[in-house]
């Protein structure tokens, strides 16, 4: 799971502007078109199916970084990651699960405030690898 | 299991009988006893001490002191209405009034005592009453109820007797709308706690509520009507006074006769001889509270006294009794409300020690008296406090302490602005805070720095400080916060780790700076960083409570909590629920209809709530839209369900139908629905209306609940279900309409302004300084002078309401989120599955092998339900 553990992708400092294009995450061995950037609320998060079937949760923060982990809370069994409410604890950027309110470490998805999950499995999202392409690589009927 | 058990009997189930139960079966001997409480009433142990109470609405329910399952838990057999008549101390039984005997291996007598009745000519007849008992309040209420009605004129209630409780009696009456008057052997009121010039003013004050007041005055005679009936009273100057009933409350004598009738020790005036144990001259026998007369010499009438004798009778049954637990005297201080005038009395309050000074505050322009009573070495003795007992929580421990004085005693008495600019006076640790259960300052401080409570609650739950009469609670806050801030503990009122502020003074902040955005107010004032899930819906609620735009707008979106944010309620499988609004419950059989109808065609579960709505459960985040449209067509509108808002307005059906309504329930109902709907706040906010005080709508246990009354609608605030139910308190009573809306309106936004982050109301009114006192002044008089405001910020909601669901579906924008996956719109989340159960859906287990609802799957009403 390590392998895939990347660093956020700061838009806003790339381009030193509004930042545009589109957010794909890397699906395996190829790059999936989630949406354009600007459709992306900051503080907010989208669910995404990926080719292979799997729910992620992609959000942008207040800064314009993106972040991408699963969609499934390990708490609730529910994928519902993405409905949940950006945060920061400690400088940490965080996601809560709006289920029953864990917060997670939206750099490596350990939970923040248990260890395990009800299952006894250790209460880790994994965490997908996400980058802003630049606008020419939009297909056709993006907004 | 063929251990022999040892047999206790207690005789009584008073409050005294209660508490020592209680402290007995914590004691660890205590399982090696079989216990049974053998009592003359008919319930069981209440709260005599706020008896008065019941008057004023409190149930005996309420008054109850047996905590549920408390006597199952602990195996006593609570024999009510049974009471002993004889003790055979030499074969260790008892006789009860049903014939039954009972052996003991000991016995407790917890008999109390009994109302003094001078007996005076005509004592007995018809209209003469006691005050002690529930039972004897029923038989009063009853007969002031038929007074009136065949003279025309107010019945005329007597009290025999001005002490504590001839006065609690006396407000008991004027409550019931008699003519009430009181007469005083003595030369003055309470004569046993207060002194000449406290019982002057104390009379004054009782005579401006229209009390009448005969001090100096013996009962002669009672005069009766041909019929047997109470006409009037003979007083011993010579004056007969006209009365229809009267109460005699002119003290209390230990009810000491079965201990009497078995040889037992009693003392000249009464009272049953018992020793530092509470034991009395036979070893197998004890008596505590009233009916004892303690090693000192003295009957205590008080329930503090009578508590700490519960405590000792237990300890020492137990063989458990160590030196400090032994009853040798009490403190009888005391502080009470009578007929709404506050009097304390605490100490050497006459200053019977010799060489005591006073010193005295007194204004009887602003109805206050201080009396303080000083030592020769300058230690505070005791006093007595008329019409503003502030000062009593620090004044009491103060006066035990025995210590000398470090503050001068004048500004002890004198009004805030007046006395000399000083630090805190500091009590010493050995004073006792809680006199109900003996508490010192030290044990408070300890249970701070050691047992590590940081609240009041959890000191109260730790220490059982502060658990009695509750006079002390104010105090012990004050040393808690003291305590926590000595240790370097700064109690942080923060609302998050990116605010330094509390939610109350965002709130402010927000509406004073015109503050549009989440982001402004985190830059401008926050502490950086992102913010986090308990920041976020908060501000979201604030600047939704100011009226600043769609909850869904802009940044405000992403504020928003999951059910905010899709304006659903998320289920526990992910999917959502919907309520359209119901006001006060009312729908027209067409309405139904559609519901059902749109529920059929999108395969919903439904269910009606609790809150006379219907529930549609079930529906994907892509499903929203088009439900909501249908219902939006059909002229239904958001339920705010999903919103820390208002939520229902519940009602009965009223006067329009059911034969006991005195007015139209449902209609004002619909009224305060549509005037506070998509109101946002700390916390959700539900209400209701009922049509008469049968109380079918459950107003009382609602966040605001009116009720009809024959002259208008009483407005009770800050009840509460759920986990920690709680009555509401009456705000005011017998308002006409506008007067309603508009304290309602000022009710809501000033809890809106005032509470913490999701804080209800019943919370919040228990939290808030002043409590409901505070919050009638500041609604009702504008005692902050803020009530124009209030009135504006309710105009401004008023106008800005629009349906949020109708917002959504006319905005493209808006509804573009309503999509499972971004990257495949219409493709519903396959996770989401559901099995059928009892004709509708509900969720597939993990097990379970479920169907996606697909709008494929729901086409027509020939589909109601997939089966798996």
């Amino acid at each position: 799971m390590t392998e895939m553990l990347t660093r956020p992708v700061d838009a806003a400092a790339a381009t030193g502007t509004v930042a545009t294009g589109t957010v794909e995450i890397l699906d395996g061995r190829t790059w999936t078109r989630v949406c354009a950037f600007e459709e992306l609320i900051p503080g907010r998060g989208v669910a995404v199916l990926s080719e292979s079937g799997q729910q992620v949760a992609v959000f942008r923060d207040r800064s314009g970084a993106l972040f991408a982990v699963d969609n499934l809370c390990p708490f609730s069994g529910a994928y519902v990651v993405s409905r949940g409410i950006l945060g920061s604890r400690d400088g940490v950027p965080t996601v809560s699960s709006p289920m029953y309110k864990h917060v997670f470490d939206l750099r490596d998805g350990r939970c923040l405030d248990e260890e395990t999950a009800p299952d006894g499995r250790p209460a880790v999202l994994r965490v997908w690898s996400v980058r802003l392409s630049p606008r020419h690589n939009t297909s056709a009927g993006d907004r | 299991m063929t251990t022999h058990l040892k047999d206790l009997i207690l005789v009584g189930h008073g409050m005294v009988g209660q508490r020592f139960l209680e402290a007995f079966v914590e004691q660890p001997g205590a399982a090696e006893w079989r216990i049974t409480v053998l009592a003359e009433e008919p319930r069981a142990a209440y709260d005599r001490v706020h008896l008065t109470s019941w008057f004023s609405g409190t149930s005996a329910e309420e008054l109850s002191l047996t905590p549920t399952g408390f006597l199952a838990e602990h195996g006593i057999d609570l024999r009510l209405a049974d009471p002993v008549t004889a003790v055979d101390r030499a074969a260790r039984t008892v006789t009860c009034a049903s014939g039954a005997e009972l052996r003991y291996d000991a016995l407790v007598l917890a008999t109390g005592s009994y109302p003094f009745v001078p007996p005076v000519p005509g004592h007995d007849a018809a209209g003469c009453h006691v005050y002690r008992t529930i039972e004897d309040l029923e038989r009063i209420r009853d007969e002031a109820d038929a007074l009136g009605g065949d003279t025309g004129r107010p019945g005329i209630g007597v009290v025999v007797g001005g002490g504590l409780l001839g006065l609690e009696a006396a407000g008991a009456l004027t409550a019931l709308g008699l003519e009430t008057h009181v007469v005083e052997f003595a030369p003055r009121l309470m004569a046993i706690q207060v002194d000449e010039g406290g019982g002057k003013l104390l009379k004054r004050k009782i005579e401006e509520l229209g009390v009448n007041v005969h001090t100096g005055a013996g009962t002669q005679s009672v005069l009766t009507h041909e019929d047997g009936r109470v006409r009037a009273m003979g007083l011993s100057d010579g004056r007969e006074l006209p009365a229809d009933l009267v109460v005699f409350s002119a003290g209390v004598r230990p009810r000491d006769q079965l201990a009497r009738e078995c040889g037992l020790p009693v003392g000249e005036r009464g009272g049953i001889v018992v020793d530092e144990r509470c034991r009395t001259r036979d070893p197998h026998v004890y008596a505590i509270g009233e009916c004892a007369l303690a090693s000192d010499g003295r009957v205590y009438g008080l329930v503090a006294p009578g508590y700490q004798m519960a405590e000792t009778a237990a300890r020492s049954l137990a063989d458990e009794l160590r030196e400090e637990h032994h009853f040798t005297g009490a403190d009888t201080s005391t502080k009470l409300k009578l007929l709404g005038v506050d009097v304390a009395s605490f100490g050497d309050a006459h200053g019977a020690t010799e060489g005591a000074v006073d010193v005295l505050y007194s204004d009887s322009r602003a109805g206050v008296y201080k009396k303080l009573v000083i030592g020769t070495d300058g230690q505070l003795l005791g006093g007595v406090l008329v019409g503003d007992t502030e000062a009593y929580g620090l004044l009491r421990p103060l006066a035990m302490g025995g210590k000398p004085l470090q503050t001068a005693p004048e500004q002890l008495v004198l009004p805030a602005g007046l006395a000399p600019a000083s630090g805190p006076i500091a009590l010493p640790d050995e004073a006792v805070v809680c006199s109900c259960h003996n508490v010192s300052k030290g044990e408070i401080r300890a249970a701070v720095h050691e047992q590590g409570c940081t609240t009041v609650p959890e000191v109260k739950k730790c220490t059982k400080a502060g658990t009695g009469c509750g006079s002390c609670v104010k105090m012990l806050g004050t040393i808690v916060t003291e305590e926590l801030e000595a240790g370097g503990v700064t109690v942080d009122k923060s609302l998050c780790e990116h605010f330094g502020h509390t939610r109350a003074e965002l709130y402010e902040i927000v509406r004073v700076a015109g503050i549009a955005s989440f982001s402004e107010l985190l830059d401008r004032h926050g502490r950086g960083g992102e913010g986090c899930d308990v920041c976020k819906p908060a501000v979201a609620s604030i600047l939704a409570s100011l009226s600043r735009g769609h909850i869904l707008d802009g940044e405000q979106s992403a504020l928003q909590d999951t059910n905010d944010h899709f304006l659903a309620n998320l289920q526990r499988n992910g999917s959502y629920s919907v309520v359209p609004r119901i006001p006060g419950g009312e729908i027209t059989p067409e309405g139904l209809i559609t519901i059902g109808e749109i529920a059929r065609d999108h395969g919903l579960y439904t269910k009606i709530t609790g809150g006379q709505r219907i529930d549609l459960f079930g529906a994907s985040v892509d499903q929203l839209p088009q439900i909501w449209r249908r219902l939006v067509d059909a002229g239904f509108e958001s339920g705010h369900a999903y919103g820390k808002s208002l939520r229902t307005v519940k009602s009965c059906v009223g006067d329009t139908w059911c034969r006991y309504g005195v007015q139209d329930s449902v209609g004002l109902a619909i009224e305060l629905e549509l005037r506070y709907r998509g109101l946002r706040s700390p916390h959700k906010l539900k209400a209701a209306v009922s049509g008469c005080a049968r109380e079918c709508a459950e107003a009382q246990g609602k966040d605001f609940g009116v009720i009809a009354t024959s002259a208008g609608w009483n407005l009770y605030i800050g009840g509460n279900g759920g986990m920690t139910p709680r009555h509401a308190d009456l705000l005011a009573a017998d308002l006409d309409k506008e007067t309603l809306l508009k304290t309602i309106d000022r009710f809501l936004m000033f809890y809106i302004r005032t509470a913490d982050r999701l804080e209800r109301t019943s919370v919040w009114l228990d939290r808030i300084e002043g409590g409901l006192d505070h919050v009638r002044q500041v609604v009702m008089e504008d005692s902050l002078g803020i009530c124009a405001e209030l009135d504006s910020l309710m105009d401004r909601h008023i106008d800005a309401y629009e349906d949020e669901w109708a917002a959504v579906l006319a905005d493209p924008d808006r509804l573009r989120r309503f999509t499972s996956f971004v990257n495949a719109p219409g493709t519903p989340d396959p996770a989401v599955t559901f099995v059928p159960e009892r004709g509708q859906i509900r969720p597939a287990r993990p097990e379970e092998d479920g169907r996606i609802l697909t709008p494929a799957l729901v086409a027509g009403p020939r589909l109601e339900v997939r089966t798996a």
